[in-house]
């Protein structure tokens, strides 16, 4: 066991897969001698060379786009772009070329494609910084979208994820890139990419989140614990696939579900998971699926951020409330 | 020496070597020297190829006439432009298409018949690009370009002499995505040709909504070498195509080829040039057509004989009989095709829509039968 930073985590399983194959590159802006604005690509330039791990110039579009041309070279491109707010000058190649090369081509051409982008508020960031567009991505087919939250797991899913042959969107939760755990650099992992996982266990209502929410839930999970409500939380990992499954047995047990983002409530991927689980769980549910997010405004200054982001107290609320429903 | 024109607005001196009236090829200091290969039999070879891919084009657009195609974007008048390219690559090299590159695609080996079931709507590709070392047309305008680049880019990392070309219009440079794929391909010298075919027109909008200068001048503030031929001179198109390519192979990176022509036909089968453009400017262009451009020089080299302009239609008759057939012949795919190759592998919620889709249609479910 090794224990190591989210990033660190991350930066290892990249060196990982650097070294097990020879076809996967690192391509972004800053990610050579700089080791990415937050160093998560720190030395890997130095271990494996420029034609492997380089920069790029300045334009986001060209990332995907030229990674695109790489892919079909044989290569196995995985692009950093740098924030979050940052992906939108490349949405056209990601969703209008990315995701569609594979069906257009009839499945000639794969595009094993790794988008790594660190999304998500909380560190007092400027403008642009703290966004958490997860929800575009998962409605375009072709693409795939998972989230890290953990050193532990994001070091065996980044592996996975440049492992794919279809493209993957990689979302690390940036505030949590300097959270430590223990991490066993030769395990073998248990969890396929797109499984989700039952963090906590527990047996009056069941908290799905993903990413950065997945520590804010199991906090508040604890803090219930003490007041005698046993919260069951469940890291979805995947955003596109939803491992429907493993939300369905928890809620089965349960009967109540709160989702948990920072992205806005409306349209997000609380929306998905409220419609399906009511489709499937209807005579199951104690009270109605709840939501916990992000509000329908731009992300805020940093000043006010706090206000926007759930915390413990507002996902205890909402369990509050749904406790409440009998 | 002479050294030809055309005359372009703001511009006079991209590349010729077929005399626009008869009588011998014009001497170019540098271009000459990469066509000197090209003999007799090479010169009706290519006018056999200007011949079949006009009567294909033709084809095509009768076929859309009579409802058996969705659309179709006719590439009359671009043939030199696309065969002079065509022919100065390697079956190695990898073509980045725009949607009208129909005679590349056609030199490139790609079965007619599938060029049309992309316009038919049978599918969004029609050919594997991996059998022909060519995409498949790319329809959000300008945005092949990068993936050349990218391309390119694996190219040099695995020390190979392959290139990449991408081909593309005057409408395409007001993109991004142009600015973006210059400006990488030169960052990383990347091993690849930018060919625009300035056919004059992004459907409607002439090419000065484009850009103020030349668009040749383009390339010089990214430090790209650029070339401007008469994209209607075929032997002067494969001379400055091979031109490139040469530097690309030789590890000099990208160049920039600005082909002079004109669209002749409307944008797509569904446009109305006459609303935009008037006949004389129409009527100019003709006099400039590609295909009578080196029949003159044939007919002056006393190659324009009956036999080898019969040959060349019958040939282009074939095809177009073929294309007809193969395009009336085609099986269109099962309705459960639509949840195929969506990804590379499995997704749960694409199988759970599948299996519903095929229960819905009462469609007999052979993939879960066999599972």
């Amino acid at each position: 066991m090794t224990t190591l930073s989210l990033a660190k985590a991350i930066n290892a399983g990249l060196r990982r897969s650097l070294g097990s194959d020879d076809r996967v590159m690192l391509m972004g802006e800053d990610v050579g001698a700089l080791g990415g604005v937050f160093r998560v690509t720190d030395q890997l330039q130095a271990e494996f060379g420029r034609e492997r791990v380089f920069d790029t110039p300045l334009a986001e579009s060209g990332i995907i786009g030229t990674a695109i041309g790489l892919a079909m070279r044989g290569y196995r491109p995985v692009c950093e772009i740098q924030f979050d707010g940052f992906i939108y000058p490349a949405f056209d190649q990601i969703v209008s070329q990315l995701a569609k090369i594979h069906k257009r081509t009839d499945g000639a051409v794969t595009v094993p494609l790794t988008i790594r982008v660190p999304y998500g508020g909380g560190i007092g960031a400027v403008e642009h910084h703290s966004e958490s567009p997860e929800a575009y991505f998962a409605h375009t087919a072709g693409l795939r979208v998972v989230s890290c939250s953990s050193a532990d797991d994001a070091y065996a899913m980044i592996q996975q994820a440049i492992a794919s042959d279809d493209p993957v969107l990689f979302f690390e939760p940036k505030r949590r890139y300097w959270d430590k755990e223990d991490v066993d650099l030769e395990a073998i992992p248990t969890l396929g990419l797109y499984d989700a996982r039952v963090v906590t266990e527990g047996t009056d209502l069941t908290v799905v989140a993903y990413g950065p929410m997945v520590a804010t839930s199991v906090a508040a999970a604890r803090e219930a614990a003490s007041e005698g409500t046993s919260v069951e939380v469940i890291d979805l990992r995947s955003l596109s696939p939803i491992d429907f499954g493993t939300i369905e047995r928890s809620v089965a047990k349960t009967g109540r579900l709160v989702v948990v983002h920072e992205a806005p409530v409306f349209l997000g991927l609380g929306a998905e998971i409220a419609a399906r689980i009511s489709e499937r769980c209807f005579w199951m549910l104690e009270s109605p699926v709840i939501r916990v997010g992000g509000y329908s405004t731009p992300y805020p200054p940093s000043k006010v951020e706090q206000y926007y982001l759930p915390d413990i107290d507002r996902v205890l609320d909402a369990v509050d409330r749904s406790l409440a429903v009998q | 020496m002479s050294i030809a024109s055309i005359e372009i607005t703001g511009h006079t001196d991209a590349v010729a070597l077929l005399p626009a009236v008869g009588g011998d090829l014009l001497l170019h200091p540098i271009f000459s020297a990469y066509v000197s290969d090209i003999g007799d039999a090479d010169l009706v070879d290519m006018y056999t190829d200007l011949v079949v891919v006009r009567r294909i084009d033709a084809e095509a657009t009768a076929l859309q006439r009579q409802g058996e195609l969705g659309l179709w974007a006719p590439m009359l008048g671009q043939e030199a432009a696309q065969v002079g390219s065509a022919r100065a690559l390697r079956k190695k090299d990898f073509v980045f298409a725009s949607y009208r590159e129909h005679a590349v695609a056609y030199l490139r080996g790609v079965d007619p018949t599938m060029i049309l079931r992309f316009w038919r709507g049978s599918t969004h590709s029609g050919w594997n690009p991996y059998e022909v070392n060519m995409t498949t047309p790319a329809i959000v305008v300008g945005s092949q370009m990068l993936h050349a680049v990218g391309y390119g880019m694996g190219i040099r990392r695995d020390r190979s002499d392959d290139i990449a070309i991408t081909y593309f219009g005057d409408g395409a440079t007001s993109q991004g995505d142009f600015s973006e794929a210059l400006g990488f391909a030169a960052s990383f010298a990347a091993p690849v040709v930018f060919f625009c075919q300035n056919n004059q027109f992004a459907i409607s909008a002439p090419v000065g909504v484009q850009t103020t200068v030349p668009i040749v001048q383009r390339a010089a503030g990214f430090g790209i070498e650029a070339v401007q031929v008469d994209g209607n001179d075929v032997l002067a198109v494969l001379a400055v195509t091979r031109y490139a390519a040469e530097r690309a192979r030789n590890g000099e990176g990208p160049t920039f080829i600005e082909a002079v022509t004109y669209r002749m036909g409307p944008h797509t089968t569904s446009d109305d040039p006459t609303r935009y453009r008037n006949a004389e400017e129409v009527a100019r262009w003709k006099e400039r057509d590609p295909i009578n451009r080196l029949l003159r020089t044939l007919e002056h080299r006393g190659l324009a004989t009956p036999q080898m302009l019969a040959a060349a239609e019958a040939t282009a008759s074939e095809f177009a009989a073929s294309v007809r057939a193969g395009c009336l012949g085609t099986v269109e795919p099962a309705p459960e095709s639509i949840f195929e190759n969506v990804y590379a592998e499995p997704h749960s919620l694409l199988e759970e829509e599948r299996a519903e889709f095929v229960s819905y249609h009462g469609i007999p479910d052979t993939k879960t039968a066999e599972r």
